[in-house]
């Protein structure tokens, strides 16, 4: 038996280069049963990550019991990490909301569904007649499965006709979809997780892979012990277990100061131009704007950039030397890019380095544009977070048409004539008064969101009505008008779609407490209560249950990108997740894009016709026509400009935010299992060792941050980041302190400003002052497996769990892995159209 | 030759447009967006008029005698609420317009001299111009719906 909490990763299962990843099943178990106590297991995928590893559910006597990795996924090859073993059903018998609330009198009060219903529905309907769509916002998840999120899309944006819908996914994977919308004209991961067991070279950029996503760590780890293990450079301001593999691999730490990864970004793009690493044949024949690209990066030598960034321009220059001469590079990007600076632009020149040297589409040499949560892939195909669902161009009437014929409605019910309004500004709206409708579902605002006492601000509105649907009553749920009971994963079926577009399908296992519902029901329920029609007088929702609002998608996606038409229930059953495109003439889907490099560009198809990078003006339909880029890739260009706060003499210290490997959002879940609530209680304080030294502070001495939002307060660990910059975790939140006081929360720090392409706030870019409120009695309650490690071990105890997962390294044959096609489907190629 | 004349309302009207977007940011704290790419386009203007310089010096500027209606009236203040915003990007929209029309005229005469220095500036300071004007049209067609119909 292993101890998953000490070891995050498991156990190795090395092996060489172009050889399959071993399996390795991973299993737990409630205390005290054996697998022979389990009735019966119950297909799934974890919901913790965007890996979403493969997973079979333990079910005995109605109740959830335990997990097992599925053999045969071929995401996971059987394993699980620490979130998925410990985290994902612990949480499902506690605190639970198993009835809805109402507000009486100022507080909420056990009621009932009709009554609840009924007062969404009485206050929708009043706002429709006095303001029309416009008043009403909608703000999900990336945790809820696709049926549901294409529902409320269809309700949104047929049935009320509003703008205003967006997911959490803005703060998590806003920038990895317009960084591919940029690039590649729309959205789809162009590589795949089995490009792990094939690089000869990744990069991480702002990638805690070993954190964010352990299981695919898990892979690389197994490449890392393997015989011709791969080059790794890691770009993070902290010393993560990333950035110690890719030292240890002979590759390159680069740590930038936050705010300036543009910088960095155009001095690696001009290394690879200036030393002639560039594929010029694949330039010339599958990308448009590199003399502009040229030009923007010129500037950008080594030395210059180092200035900006701070690093040492050797390395940079080591790290440059490493993408433009490895055979198989693969890229990865996730938060360290995407809730910094200039998000998008700097997400934009990692595919620009693949493009440069045509690094795209085979064994190997992929970019994964990383997503955060579990099911964000679906928020935004399914057009929860505002886009048109099926990857489709708000901008491009015909793809409206498209939709209106599907739904049979009148186009011009569905909002296309601006941008879809994204979250930071639908709370902007709320705060003005002009929302006053807000349905929140699935996701923990309060929190979350960045500078939080102006969110509670808003949330506190007299005139804004707020309907919150969830599983716990979360500190959002403390500002609603109406709280609505929703059942959770294993309490309802649905499929998602993982970070490499892997669908899997997850059963329903128990039911769920109380009088808890899926979110699909509810959607369902409110929109035969409101009655929205279609042009014939029909029901415009005409689905009842999961499997009917899946087959809605499918037509919906039908001949897109995101094609789904090859799938069922009846399919994702029993065997591995499938990975889309997947149709009729691909029924196996397909594990990498762009294997010929052509590119969804061509203008019918393309999910947006692009922006300006440096202030997110919109490329007009003629302007990107004018371009004819009929399949061909854009290296899209923009200079580095200044962050919009920088360290000054009052607030010296820049704080970026992030996670654990122990636990997931804002902990509503992994807050209530026992072993990850052990592994990290509570809230700590990042510092480097110069930085402590020069503040008198030592492991464990509670310091304040503040910024001029807000403050925190927590224990200092002094750890192994770089100076200048302090670290917060954002997961902790006030639903288990008893005071009243809000200096716990990471985002009551950060910033009220975003990315003008995706929209995606900026988390890691605030200007803090620190400074030391007590001497410690004991280090800091960070865990030490992870990027969290002290500088100093001596006198800091190992984070530990127990001895309670069995890993069994089977000789099974791994699952194969799916087939890339020569042609991506659906992507018109030049010679086939005009 | 009245290219002098030209360059000294083109200076004037991009100090005028410098100054209106740092006004506008600043007027309308509160939508960090419009606050910051204000700030970005302001410098970018600046960087504008820093390029003209060389050619002013060569040419001469005629600030003094050009006509009234050549000089480009700049924001007394901006405006409080939704529509205010609205209306301050319209007013930046147009003071946008009067250099990116200007930077043409110029281009042409430069053209005709065949002055290859101001026609490189001239290149660039359009592609600046025109994405000002991009930017300032997509969060106008964003704002208008709220304003408009929702705001109070
Ligand atoms: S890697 Fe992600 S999906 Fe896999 S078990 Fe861990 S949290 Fe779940």
């Amino acid at each position: 038996m292993s101890d998953r909490i000490a070891d995050i990763w498991g156990t190795r299962t090395p092996h060489a280069k172009d050889a399959p990843w071993p399996v390795r099943v991973d299993l737990h178990l409630d205390d005290g049963l054996a697998e022979s106590d389990v009735d019966q297991w119950v297909q799934s995928a974890c919901v913790l990550c965007s890996n979403g590893c493969g997973c079979d559910i333990a079910v005995r006597d109605g109740r959830v019991v335990g997990i097992r990795g599925r053999a045969g996924d071929v995401v996971n090859h059987g394993r699980l990490g620490p979130k998925g073993l410990y985290g994902s059903w612990q949480h499902l018998g506690e605190d639970r909301l198993t009835r809805p609330l109402v507000r009486r009198g100022g507080v909420l009060v056990e009621s009932d569904w009709d009554t609840a219903m009924d007062l969404v529905v009485r206050r929708s309907r009043e706002l429709l007649a006095e303001v029309g769509p416009l008043s009403h916002g909608f703000y999900t998840s990336g945790q809820l499965f696709l049926e549901e999120y294409y529902t409320l899309a269809v309700i949104g944006k047929a049935g009320i006709g509003t703008p205003h819908m967006d997911g959490n996914t803005r703060l998590c994977t806003a920038t990895a979809a317009a960084a591919m919308k940029e690039s590649f004209g729309s959205d789809g991961q162009p590589g795949s997780c089995t490009d792990v067991d094939s690089c000869d070279a990744l990069f991480l950029f702002g990638h805690n892979m070993a954190e964010t996503q352990t299981v695919l760590w898990s892979r690389v780890l197994d490449r890392l012990h393997g015989p011709d293990r791969p080059v790794v450079v890691a770009v993070d301001p902290r010393r993560t277990k990333v950035a110690e593999a890719a030292v240890a691999s002979g590759g390159v730490h680069l740590a930038p100061l936050p705010g300036t990864n543009q910088a960095l970004m155009n001095g690696l793009v001009r290394e690879v131009i200036a030393n002639g690493w560039v594929d010029r044949d694949y330039v010339d024949a599958h990308t448009l704007g590199y003399d502009e690209l040229a030009v923007t990066v010129e500037p950008c030598t080594p030395e210059h950039v180092a200035g900006i960034c701070r690093v040492d321009p050797d390395d940079l220059r080591r790290a440059a030397r490493v993408f433009g001469t490895s055979d198989r590079v693969l890229s990865t990007v996730l938060q360290g890019f995407y809730q910094s600076h200039q998000a998008t632009a700097a997400s934009c020149q990692v595919n620009n380095l693949h493009l440069l040297r045509g690094l795209i589409g085979r064994p190997g040499c992929g970019i994964l544009q990383m997503n955060g949560q579990p099911t964000a892939q679906n928020t935004r195909e399914c057009g929860a977070d505002g886009d048109l669902p099926g990857f489709r161009n708000w901008d491009n009437p015909g793809h409206v048409e498209q939709l209106a014929r599907l739904w049979n409605v009148d186009p011009l019910t569905i909002p296309h004539w601006a941008p879809p309004t994204h979250a930071m500004q639908i709370w902007r709206y709320a705060e003005q008064g002009s929302i006053k409708f807000l349905w929140i579902s699935g996701t923990n605002p309060a929190v979350s969101l960045p500078e939080l006492p102006r969110i509670r601000e808003i949330l506190a509105r007299e005139d804004l009505f707020v309907v919150v649907q969830d599983g716990f009553l979360t500190e959002t749920a403390q500002y609603a008008d109406v709280v609505l009971p929703a059942a959770l994963w294993g309490e309802k079926q649905g499929t998602f779609t993982n970070v490499n577009r892997t669908v899997h399908l997850s059963e329903q296992a128990v039911a769920p407490p109380g009088q808890a519902r899926s979110d699909l029901d509810v959607f369902l329920d409110y929109a035969r209560r409101m009655d929205f029609r279609d042009r014939d007088g029909e029901p415009l929702v005409k689905w009842h249950d999961p499997e009917g609002a899946f087959a809605a998608w499918r037509e919906c996606s039908r001949g897109r990108l995101c094609d789904y038409t090859g799938l069922s229930y009846d399919k994702l059953r029993g065997g591995s997740g499938i990975p889309w495109p997947c149709d009729e003439d691909h029924p196996d889907g397909c594990d990498r894009l762009y294997a010929d490099g052509v590119f969804p560009t061509h203008p019918d198809v393309c999910e947006d016709y692009g922006h300006d990078l440096l202030t997110g003006g919109t490329t007009s339909p003629e302007q990107y026509k004018a371009q004819r880029p009929d399949g061909r890739a854009f290296l899209k260009a923009a200079e580095y400009a200044p962050p919009p706060e920088q360290p000054s003499a009052d607030y010296p210290f820049v704080c970026t935010t992030g996670r654990t490997a122990y636990h997931f959002h804002t902990r509503t879940k992994t807050g209530r299992s026992r072993r990850l609530r052990r592994a990290a209680p509570e809230p700590w304080v990042e510092l480097s060792a110069a930085d402590a030294a020069a503040l008198g502070v030592r492991e464990g001495d509670l310091v304040r941050v503040e910024s001029p939002r807000g403050r925190v307060e927590a224990p200092a660990r002094v750890g192994r980041g770089r100076d200048g910059v302090v670290f917060v975790p954002f997961h902790y939140g006030y639903w288990d302190t008893g005071g009243d006081g809000h200096t716990r929360a990471a985002n009551e720090l950060t910033l009220t400003e975003w990315d003008p392409v995706s929209k995606q706030p900026l988390f890691k870019v605030a200007a803090v002052r620190v400074t030391k409120l007590a001497d410690g009695t004991r280090p800091a309650p960070a865990p030490t497996t992870t990027a969290s490690a002290p500088h100093d071990p001596a006198g800091v105890p190992a984070t530990a769990g127990e001895d309670d997962v069995r890993e069994d390294v089977t000789p099974t044959d791994p699952p194969a892995p799916p087939p890339t096609p020569e042609r991506t489907p659906n992507v018109p190629h030049p010679a086939s159209k005009g | 030759m009245h290219l002098a004349t030209y360059l000294g309302l083109l200076h004037s009207s991009l100090t005028t447009l410098a100054d209106a977007f740092r006004q506008v940011g600043q007027g309308h704290g509160d939508e960090p967006d419009v606050w910051h790419t204000c700030q970005v386009l302001a410098g970018r203007v600046d960087r504008q008029t820093e390029a003209l310089l060389p050619v002013v010096r060569r040419y001469g500027e005629h600030r003094e005698t050009e006509p009234e209606r050549l000089h480009a009236t700049g924001l007394e203040s901006t405006r409080g609420g939704p529509v205010g915003l609205l209306r301050d990007l319209q007013d930046l929209y147009t003071l946008a317009g009067l250099a990116d029309i200007t930077w043409t005229v110029v281009g042409q005469a430069a053209q005709g001299l065949r002055d290859r220095e101001l026609l490189d500036v001239v290149t660039s300071c359009e592609q600046d111009t025109a994405r000002q004007l991009t930017w300032l049209r997509t969060r106008i067609k964003q704002a208008a719906p709220q304003a408009l119909i929702a705001a109070r």
